[in-house]
């Protein structure tokens, strides 16, 4: 029988145009109260003509909204095992702790007497934050991962040029995430690459060689991103020191090392810690997210504002460079930073306090263990374990199969699961990352691995490219034509 | 601990599985000396009802803007979200996926996103507008790097109108860059002059509107200055509702708009998140940061959307990419399109209506209350207010009262003791008539 129906909907599957195209402008899905007839004072600024925005009733808005939600796959639909972003599950108390109206409707510039509890959450998780970690000091403005690491490198060239060494260049290994040399590129670094060595680790002897009086900056992702600790962190924090410069820690894997490993004692600078992955925020689409970073002694001057410390009368917002902040880089955001993020993140950690939070790193390590062992039955793991929270594997599997990790990948989505990260890192070829996280049963964990290893074999079998090619075939859309979106792009709707 | 869900049986057979005595064999590679000895110095972890009572007694120490009259804004607005875009966006298919990194399964994402691209455009009157950035302030540091791309030019002017947040993380930013910015001094009067310091070395120009006391003002003449000079306009935007009644930046000529769009949707949250807006002249876009959604095709021939022009971006080029931000503000955004959904033409250009009607009327009553003088002559629904005492004063004073009457300039600007007196006010939709009553009998008082 044919899949096509009359509506093009596929029962669940409901087709749903843009809002563009449906209502009519008089509509609206808000009634408000008349507009006293007063004489405007827009200084002849009144906007003319219509705006080109559609007009919906509140049903439909909300059929809309359902109906696009019905396309999308989320961590409450399944299995979302993409390594890097830590896809753990969300509880729904840090949404309803974060609405509560003392928390949700306060305004970012009252006094500061009225917001004596938003002082004290800000600041409890910035606490709990250096407890975790063992570090001297907290910036809690930055707003996600890469804008922690602009925080970082700040806050490193600030106290440089603070002891008139003015450098250069930051260090970042080839299998670092791309925000890695992008941040350094935007704090004014000329980016020098780190190869790997054969275990998936940075190569020390190339890193040292490369370690000069230029060097401003490591950047290091620990655990890194091919799931592996860097176990000769300390030689590498000593031999950074030694050449006058500071260590970065990109803190985006700190879910696999929580309350086991002590950061302030690898010798590190500073550290931004993600809280839509560790903490458990959500990661809504793309955000928001907030990215604090801890930061060492040495570094601890020249943090951005705002910060809280505990004044005379209670808690005080520091918000410019004056006084004890005279030596701060400035201010990085708007306002105090995510706050209603970092609310969502306090109630995770208070929910599962430090023996959870240790737990929790324990079963997310275990889960990419048994993924890594049990998957490399069929798969091809890139490095011998352990791993850490995420297990790395290449597209040798494949060879001579004409699958390529895209189709892999694809193949997976038909079978209900959202796809591990493909093609990064870069150290390794077509690579497939999976970050299970603690979330997931070892009954999830069970079906997934017999799934990937059923295609494994049958691409392996031959004759199945064609097959894999046409994958995803039960999802809203198939394979979109992406090449066709770069070459003309068509980044609005625009009136026929 | 109700998040995770192995028992020790499971994890006693994945341990077999793979081969350990033990988790801690699977921490082998952490160096002894960097291993944590002992329990974490956290407390206990708590069930639901007592971290709910826990932090509800934290925010119960806050003075919420919502249960009293609140005239705050510089930046950061109060507006009524209708109750149905939190029960929606709270759906976890939103709520818990990520940056639709596979389109089959993210379409919700990426026709949303794509929505919100086209209502960011219409209201600023540009022809294009990207998926969202942090926020305001950080757009607006963006908007002056990617002015210094597009003109291979280096000079920033700063207008004393724009919000201080956006000046200071803009001049962060070019600390640690080759940009230059000439900061003018704060304009509480209206009165600077920006064509005057245009020179061929200025690669943009950024002003706000409404501006952050409150002026409105054309900015036609400036872009066309600014266009024989070979600058671009930046416009920044705090108060996005404005743009349903006010001139659109797109129709004086802007060439990129930056601004927040928290008004809309998201809510105050002490200030965070924001919802980054950047909207930009369609020759641009190769030099934009942040995400972007594409219209394409399937396999089938059915339109759909994907993530499109990511070779600006830091996952493909690195060092070399337009910027460095990855995680945006995806749900913001979602927050944002569907309140403009909601409103829809007629409910947009009446709430701007409403919120600036609003604000006339308290400024005319405000007139008549002595000590207070107010400056701008055109305004949307904020303006600075020159008071008789200090701002700090009369701001505490109207606190115990539990009035939130408006916002001390001097708290943004505390090096500048000419701004001393100076206040903001704004007047939103959810401001009552008792609210103003309440503000003019405080501000009598404490003014007397």
């Amino acid at each position: 029988m044919s899949l096509e129906s009359h509506t093009g909907n596929r029962g669940l599957v409901i087709e749903e145009p843009l809002i563009f195209e449906q209502g009519e402008p008089q509509r609206s899905a808000v009634d408000l109260p008349d507009v006293p007839d007063v004489p405007g004072r827009l200084g002849g600024l009144e906007r003319q003509g219509t705006i080109g925005l559609p007009g919906l009733a509140e049903p439909e808005c909300v059929r809309h909204y359902t109906r696009l939600s019905q396309k999308n796959f989320g961590i409450d639909s399944g299995f979302y095992p993409l390594g890097s972003c830590t896809m753990k599950h969300n509880p729904r108390l840090s949404e309803k702790a974060a609405r509560l109206n003392g928390f949700a409707n306060i305004h970012p510039l009252q006094p500061e007497t009225t917001v004596q509890g938003a002082l004290e959450a800000v600041s409890l998780l910035g606490q709990w934050l250096m407890d975790l970690t063992g570090m001297s000091a907290v910036a809690m403005s930055p707003a996600a991962g890469a804008h922690g690491e602009l925080c970082g490198l700040m806050a490193i060239r600030a106290a440089l040029e603070d002891k008139g060494d003015a450098r250069q260049i930051v260090l970042v290994p080839e299998s670092a995430h791309g925000t890695n040399p992008a941040t350094a590129a935007l704090c004014g670094y000329q980016v020098v690459s780190i190869p790997a060595n054969e275990k998936g680790r940075v190569d020390v002897a190339a890193l040292k060689a490369k370690l000069d009086g230029k060097v401003a900056a490591l950047m290091l992702t620990n655990p890194n991103t091919c799931g592996l600790f860097e176990s000769e962190i300390l030689e590498i924090a000593s031999a950074v020191k030694a050449a006058g410069a500071y260590f970065y820690c990109d803190g985006a894997n700190f879910n696999a090392i929580v309350g086991r490993v002590k950061v302030a004692d690898l010798g590190i600078d500073c550290m931004h810690i993600n809280l839509h992955k560790t903490f458990s925020t959500p990661h809504g689409g793309g955000g928001p997210g907030a990215g604090p970073v801890v930061l060492s002694k040495r570094l601890k001057a020249y943090a951005p504002v705002p910060f809280v410390r505990q004044g005379e009368g209670g808690l005080e917002l520091v918000e410019h460079g004056l006084g004890e902040a005279a030596k701060s880089f400035g201010r990085m955001k708007g306002f105090h930073g995510q706050f209603g993020v970092m609310i969502r993140a306090l109630a995770y950690i208070l929910s599962m306090g430090g023996n959870g939070l240790y737990q929790a790193s324990s079963d997310a390590v275990l889960n990419a263990n048994y993924l890594l062992a049990r998957l490399s039955a069929e798969l091809t793991p890139s490095f011998p374990g352990p791993c850490m929270h995420e297990a790395l594997f290449d597209d040798r599997f494949l060879k001579d199969t004409g699958v390529t990790t895209l189709d892999f990948a694809k193949a997976m989505i038909d079978e209900g699961f959202h796809p591990m990260t493909m093609y990064f890192p870069l150290v390794v070829h077509g690579a497939l990352l999976m970050e299970p996280t603690e979330s997931e049963s070892k009954q999830t964990l069970d079906i997934y691995v017999e799934t990937l290893l059923s295609l494994a074999r049958k691409a392996k079998a031959g004759g199945a490219a064609e097959d894999f090619k046409a994958a995803p075939r039960m999802t809203p859309r198939r394979r979109l034509d992406e090449t066709r979106a770069a070459r003309a792009p068509v980044l609005r709707w625009k009136q026929a | 601990m109700r998040f995770l869900p192995l028992t020790d049986a499971d994890r006693a057979d994945m341990l077999k599985a793979v081969g350990a005595k033990s988790v801690d064999d699977l921490f082998c590679d952490v160096p002894a000396a960097a291993r944590q000895s002992g329990p974490l110095p956290l407390p206990r972890g708590l069930g639901e009802m007592e971290v709910e009572r826990r932090l509800s007694v934290m925010a119960g120490r806050n003075l919420a803007a919502s249960d009293v009259p609140c005239f705050l804004g510089a930046g950061a607005y109060r507006h009524h979200v209708p109750a149905a875009i939190d029960q929606l966006l709270t759906r976890g298919e939103f709520l818990t996926a990520y940056t639709p990194y596979q389109p089959e399964v993210s379409q919700g994402t990426l026709q949303y996103l794509f929505e919100f691209q086209t209502q960011v455009a219409m209201i600023t009157g540009m022809e294009v507008a990207n998926a969202s950035l942090y926020d305001g302030a950080t757009a607006c540091a963006e908007a002056a790097l990617m002015s210094a791309r597009v003109t291979k030019r280096a000079k920033v002017l700063m207008s004393g109108n724009v919000h201080p947040h956006y000046r200071e993380v803009t001049a962060t930013q070019a600390k640690f860059t080759h940009l230059e910015v000439e900061a003018l001094a704060p304009d509480p009067f209206g009165l600077e002059d920006l064509i005057g310091r245009l020179d061929g070395e200025t690669a943009c120009v950024i002003v706000q509107l409404p501006g952050f006391f409150g002026h409105l003002k054309d900015y036609s003449a400036l872009a066309k200055a600014c266009q024989e000079q070979g600058a671009l306009l930046v416009v920044a935007v705090t108060e996005p509702v404005a743009l349903g009644a006010v001139k659109p930046p797109g129709e004086m000529g802007a060439d990129i708009v930056v601004g927040d769009g928290a008004s809309l949707g998201v809510g105050l949250n002490f200030g965070g998140p924001g919802l980054g807006l950047v909207a930009v002249k369609e020759k641009y876009v190769r030099q934009m940061p942040g995400r972007l959604i594409g219209e394409t095709a399937d396999a089938d021939g059915k339109r759909g959307w994907v993530l499109t022009l990511s070779t600006r971006e830091q996952h493909i080029r690195r060092e070399k990419a337009t910027s460095n931000i990855c995680t945006n503000s995806g749900l913001c955004a979602l927050a944002f399109s569907m309140h403009m959904t909601f409103l829809g033409e007629a409910g947009f250009t009446k709430l701007a209506k409403l919120n600036h009607a609003r604000a006339v009327q308290l400024a005319e009553r405000l007139a008549q209350v002595k000590g207070v003088k107010i400056l701008p002559s055109a305004f949307f629904n904020e303006f600075a207010v020159q008071l008789s005492k200090p701002a700090v004063q009369v701001v505490e004073a109207l606190a115990s009262k539990r009035i939130l009457g408006g916002v001390p300039v001097s708290r943004l600007y505390p090096s500048w003791p000419e701004m001393e007196n100076l206040m903001l006010i704004a007047v939103t939709e959810t401001v009552s008539d008792e609210d103003m009553n309440a503000l003019i009998e405080g501000l009598s008082e404490v003014l007397s």
